[in-house]
This record gives C-alpha cells, sequence and structure tokens, in this order.
C-alpha cells in the first residue's frame, strides 16, 4: 500500500499509529492484560493507593482501576466506530442521491440537512439520548443523528464534481446505466474520501462519547467507561485525585493519537495544504461543536 | 416590481434572512419531534414528578390537560403557536414556567461564555499573529504543540486538573463561588482553552496565506515599513476568514457551557439542561434544545453577514446568479 509507506515517513504518524495499535491490542485482549474482573466490588479494599495487586489502586468500590481502564478501551473504541460506519453508511445514501438526481430531491434533502447543522452536535446528542435513555445502542444513534448531515454535505459536493468529471460522461456515453453509474463509477471516488474524512474524525468522536458519560447521559455504570469513570471519581477526587487522572490520560492520549495519524494522513494526501495542517478539520471540530 | 422593492429583495442580506425561515421551521419540527422519542407516557411522567397516583382516570385527565389526545399534527401546531408566543410550557417538576427558569440561569452562561471568547481572543489573537511572523521558530512550534494539546484535551479533564492544582493544591482560588471576579477565571480557562487553540493556529495559516499575496510584495518593493505592512494589509485581510471562525467557536463555547458549568457546579443554563434531562423534565430540554439552535443559527446569519460586509465580492458576486 504506497499510503500506508508514504505515512509511515512522518515521524508524528508513527507515534499515533503505534498509540493506536496499542489500544486495540488492549482492547482485543483486554481479559488477558486486566489483572481483575473490571466489574467486581470489593468494599474492604476502596480507594486503595497503587499495589502490587492493584497497579493503579481502587476505586470508590474497591475495582481495580487498571482493568477498567483496560475493558474501558473496547468501549470507546466500538462505540466511535459503529457511529462513523453508521454515519458513513446514512451520509452516502443522502448524499449520493441529492448529488446524483438533484432537483427537487436535491433540495429537500439539503433543507433537512441544514436543519440538521443548525443544531450544536453536543446538544443535540445529549438531548436525544436524554430522551431515549443512556445505553450503547441509543449512544449510537444520538451521535449518528447529530453528525450525518455534515458528512451528507460532503459527500453531496463530492458527487456534483465526480460528476462532471470525463471518467463519468464517458460512461454515460458508452451507455452505463444510472445504478451502476453510481455503484461503480462514483461510489468509489466518494467513499474513499469519506473513509479518511471519518477516521480523521474519530478523535473528536472519542471526546464526544467521553463527554456524554462524563454527564452520566452516555454508557450506564457499571460498563467501564473512561468518560463514565471520570464522573464516578468527582466525588474523591480531592482525596484521591488519580481516580480523575487516568481516565483523562487515556482519553486524552487516545484523541491525541488519531489527531496525529490523521494530520500526516492528510499531508500525505494533500502535500499542498502542507501549511494549513489542522484548518480543515479544525473547522470541521468546531462546526461539530 | 417596483425598483425600490426589487432592490431590496434581491439585496443580500434580504436574501440571507430569507434563507432562515425554513431552517427555522425545521427547528421547531425537529424539537416538537424530540419529544415524540420519549419510550414512556409524557402524561405517566407528569403524573410521577407530581406524586399523582398514576391511575387509568388522571392519566386520561393529564392527557387530556397536556393535549396529548389530539392528532400530532394539532400538537405541534399549537405548540408552535404558543412558542411564537415564547410560552415553551410549564417544568413538570417545578411548575414553574420553563422560560422563566430559563432566563434566570442564562446570565451564569452568558458571563461565562463572554469571559471565554475574551480569553480566546487575548490567547489566540497574539499566539497566531506570532506564530505566523516567526514561522518554524520555537516559538512557532510550540505553538504548534499548544494546537496539539488543545484539540485533545477533554475539557472535563481539564476544568478538574486546573481545579485540583489552582484550588486545592496551590490554593489561589476558591472551589465554591465567592461571586467575585476571580470566580470565572478556571472555568473561562477550561471552556476557551480548545477553541483558543484552534483560533491561534488558523489565525496562523490565513496570516501565512495573506503574507504571500502580491501585495505584500509590492508594499515590500515600495519600502514600506515592515509594521506597517503587517498592520494595514496583512493582518487585516488575515482577519477575514478568522471572523468567520470566531463566529464557530461561539457556538462551540455554547455547548462547551454544558460540560463546564457540569464541572465547576456554576449555576448556568448547561447545568440546568442537563438536570433536567435527568429529572426527565422535557418542556425545558425542549426549550434548551430549540433555544440554542435559533441561538446559533442567528450566530450564523451574523457572521456571514458580516463577512459579507467585510468582504464586498460575496455580496456583489452572488448577486449575478
Amino acid at each position: 500500500m504506497p499510503l500506508l509507506r508514504q505515512l509511515l515517513h512522518h515521524k508524528i504518524a508513527w507515534v499515533g499509529l503505534t498509540l493506536i495499535s496499542l489500544l486495540v491490542f488492549t482492547a482485543l485482549f483486554a481479559p488477558v492484560i486486566a489483572p481483575h474482573d473490571p466489574l467486581q466490588v470489593d468494599l474492604m479494599q476502596k480507594l486503595q493507593p497503587a499495589s502490587f495487586a492493584y497497579p493503579l489502586g481502587t476505586d470508590h468500590l474497591g475495582r481495580c482501576i487498571l482493568s477498567r481502564l483496560v475493558y474501558g478501551s473496547r468501549v470507546s473504541l466500538s462505540v466511535a466506530l459503529m457511529v462513523v460506519a453508521l454515519t458513513t453508511v446514512i451520509s452516502l445514501i443522502v448524499g449520493m442521491v441529492a448529488g446524483y438526481i438533484g432537483g427537487k430531491i436535491d433540495t429537500w434533502l439539503m433543507r433537512i440537512c441544514d436543519v440538521f447543522l443548525a443544531f450544536p452536535a453536543l446538544i443535540l446528542s445529549l438531548a436525544i439520548v436524554g430522551i431515549l435513555g443512556g445505553g450503547l445502542l441509543n449512544l449510537v444513534l444520538a451521535l449518528t443523528a447529530s453528525h450525518w448531515a455534515w458528512y451528507a454535505r460532503i459527500v453531496r459536493s463530492r458527487v456534483l464534481s465526480v460528476k462532471e468529471s470525463d471518467f463519468v460522461k464517458a460512461a454515460i456515453v458508452s451507455g452505463t446505466r444510472p445504478p451502476s453509474l453510481m455503484l461503480r463509477h462514483i461510489l468509489p471516488y466518494t467513499l474513499a474520501e469519506l473513509a479518511i474524512l471519518a477516521s480523521l474524525d474519530l478523535s473528536h468522536m472519542i471526546l464526544h462519547i467521553a463527554g456524554l458519560s462524563f454527564l452520566g447521559l452516555g454508557i450506564q455504570p457499571p460498563t467501564p467507561e473512561w468518560g463514565a469513570m471520570l464522573n464516578d471519581g468527582r466525588d474523591f477526587f480531592r482525596r484521591v485525585p488519580t481516580l480523575m487522572f487516568y481516565p483523562g490520560l487515556m482519553i486524552f492520549t487516545v484523541s491525541l493519537a488519531f489527531n496525529f495519524v490523521g494530520d500526516a494522513l492528510r499531508d500525505v494526501l494533500d502535500p499542498q495544504t502542507e501549511r494549513r495542517t489542522l484548518t480543515k478539520p479544525l473547522t470541521s471540530k468546531l462546526q461539530n461543536g | 416590481m417596483k425598483p425600490v422593492l426589487k432592490h431590496i429583495t434581491q439585496h443580500y442580506v434580504f436574501r440571507r434572512v430569507l434563507q432562515l425561515v425554513p431552517v427555522l421551521f425545521g427547528i421547531s419540527l425537529v424539537t416538537f419531534l424530540l419529544i415524540q422519542l420519549m419510550p414512556s407516557d409524557p402524561a405517566t411522567v407528569v403524573l410521577r414528578s407530581t406524586n399523582v397516583p398514576a391511575t387509568p382516570e388522571t392519566i386520561a385527565a393529564m392527557r387530556e390537560k397536556l393535549g396529548l389526545d389530539r392528532p400530532l399534527v394539532m400538537q405541534y401546531l399549537s405548540w408552535l403557536w404558543r412558542v411564537l408566543h415564547l410560552d415553551f410550557g410549564r417544568s413538570f417538576v417545578t411548575n414553574e414556567p420553563v422560560l422563566q427558569s430559563v432566563m434566570h440561569y442564562a446570565p451564569t452562561t452568558l458571563m461565562l461564555t463572554i469571559c471565554a471568547a475574551a480569553l480566546i481572543l487575548v490567547i489566540g489573537l497574539p499566539v497566531g499573529i506570532l506564530a505566523a511572523l516567526y514561522r518554524d521558530s520555537l516559538f512557532d512550534q510550540a505553538s504548534r504543540v499548544f494546537a496539539y494539546v488543545g484539540t485533545a484535551m477533554p475539557n472535563f479533564w481539564l476544568g478538574f486538573l486546573l481545579l485540583y492544582l489552582f484550588s486545592y493544591r496551590l490554593g489561589w482560588f476558591s472551589v465554591t463561588s465567592r461571586g467575585s471576579i476571580t470566580d470565572w477565571i478556571l472555568p473561562a480557562i477550561t471552556l476557551a482553552w480548545t477553541p483558543a487553540a484552534i483560533y491561534a493556529r488558523l489565525l496562523r495559516s490565513s496570516m501565512l496565506d495573506s503574507l504571500s499575496q502580491n501585495y505584500v510584495l509590492y508594499a515590500r518593493a515600495r519600502g514600506l515599513l515592515e509594521r506597517l505592512i503587517i498592520s494595514r494589509y496583512v493582518l487585516k485581510n488575515a482577519l477575514l476568514p478568522v471572523v468567520t471562525v470566531f463566529g464557530l467557536s461561539l457556538a462551540q463555547l455554547l455547548s462547551g457551557t454544558v460540560i463546564v458549568e457540569s464541572v465547576f457546579a456554576l449555576p448556568g443554563l448547561g447545568r440546568f439542561a442537563v438536570e433536567s434531562i435527568l429529572n426527565r423534565d422535557y418542556p425545558v430540554v425542549q426549550c434548551y434544545v430549540c433555544l440554542t439552535a435559533v441561538l446559533f443559527v442567528c450566530i450564523n446569519l451574523l457572521i456571514d453577514l458580516t463577512y459579507s460586509y467585510l468582504d464586498p465580492r460575496i455580496r456583489l458576486g452572488r448577486q449575478e446568479d
């Protein structure tokens, strides 16, 4: 893969990819890595400092913090990936239909997008998850509902520009039918760009998931999730600041790692914007609230 | 059409404001339908929160009182009518008019947002300008690190780190509010951190763009003072895109207040909204979501209008098509 080879020329990509590989490894082999059951309550052992048995100490219910952090990586990663996958599918359908068919359908679909873009993402997802109730599935739904419109717009504009390209015109002239035109000629181009865009957004997604869980609205206890762990640690953080320090550090590191890879990826794909590193996804980050 | 009328209808401002109408309508529809997602019956929720036993009779009475027995379209229209008269109903929990409670909590959020917006400018502007002027210097590298750290830092974590360090360890700020200006320092820093980092980075790239333009070359060739070139030409043009970004960061600040108010236990709108969600006080949630979206749309409108005022190409360019 030439893309990967180019990517590895970036020092920063190395750092990011290493961290992400570590994270994926941790998530996959959580039962092997974690020294304890993340849900096992032991009130005799509550708020213990770091020891040999509990490398990072225990929380207010005597649960092993390290084990909870390890299992937490599963939740954050899987929710983020599910949201990205679902958002990609929805926005591809909406964006391609709007961009390809055009006309009234396009106008209406874009109006709907405008409405969804009018809500700051955090606030819309907060309300949805608050009304539907917490839990993994609802969290995925809420995040998708608050992010799809932005992607759909990008797909649409991409489809509009691909439609004008010579290879699509050639396909039309040679009698390709619309379904095949969309699936075989237009889709691959849009999909590649969208996949990259979505992976750039993973850092933002991880922060968003953790933020909702921190407010008590995302993943519900006792499931180990980093944002929820921070929330749990609030009452004790004066005495045991590590309860909040470690989960936060995990969120920070993971989000940093995804940003590193994202930046390197953009440099590779679009060397002309070298100077504007960070600019494009940053604006998107602001728009997403 | 009469020339004056035609002039008005073709005016950029008029058309931009007109675009707002369908969006506002959509916002109201989404906010209304949001409540329909609720897994339980609103009438039961109200009865439960007012401690009235939920018998079939009381439920039916409450359904009628809330208008839930009518078709959805009628419910929406009457809701919309009331909302247009700024009546968002009464809170399920306190039975006070929702808008009144919202107005009660709004000043805190407003104050926090203003402090944070000021911080963004105070930090973002100089950092962005200096990083561009001394490109690839140590300072520029530091600002790059600041950008990375800023975008990856979860604000709830940053808030607790600041609280721990400055309030508990160093004792510079009191943990509980004393009603003085210093109460706002830590929350404002927490809220402004990420947008300030992004802002500085964007200003830097915008400055670099502007520095590489021909008019700068020309100004230099004329032998103008570098200081004058920067302040009169480069900065003025570099600030254009930055206006947009500042508006966008205002929107980010608005959603950031939800988390920051929760961390610092500030009695603001965001915290009120989260509490209402946890209490299943849906009229409050509805009002909050609706008002935020309207505010967000209005901010975007203001940005666009400011931008078109600053950059005549937009206003005139669109008139042609």
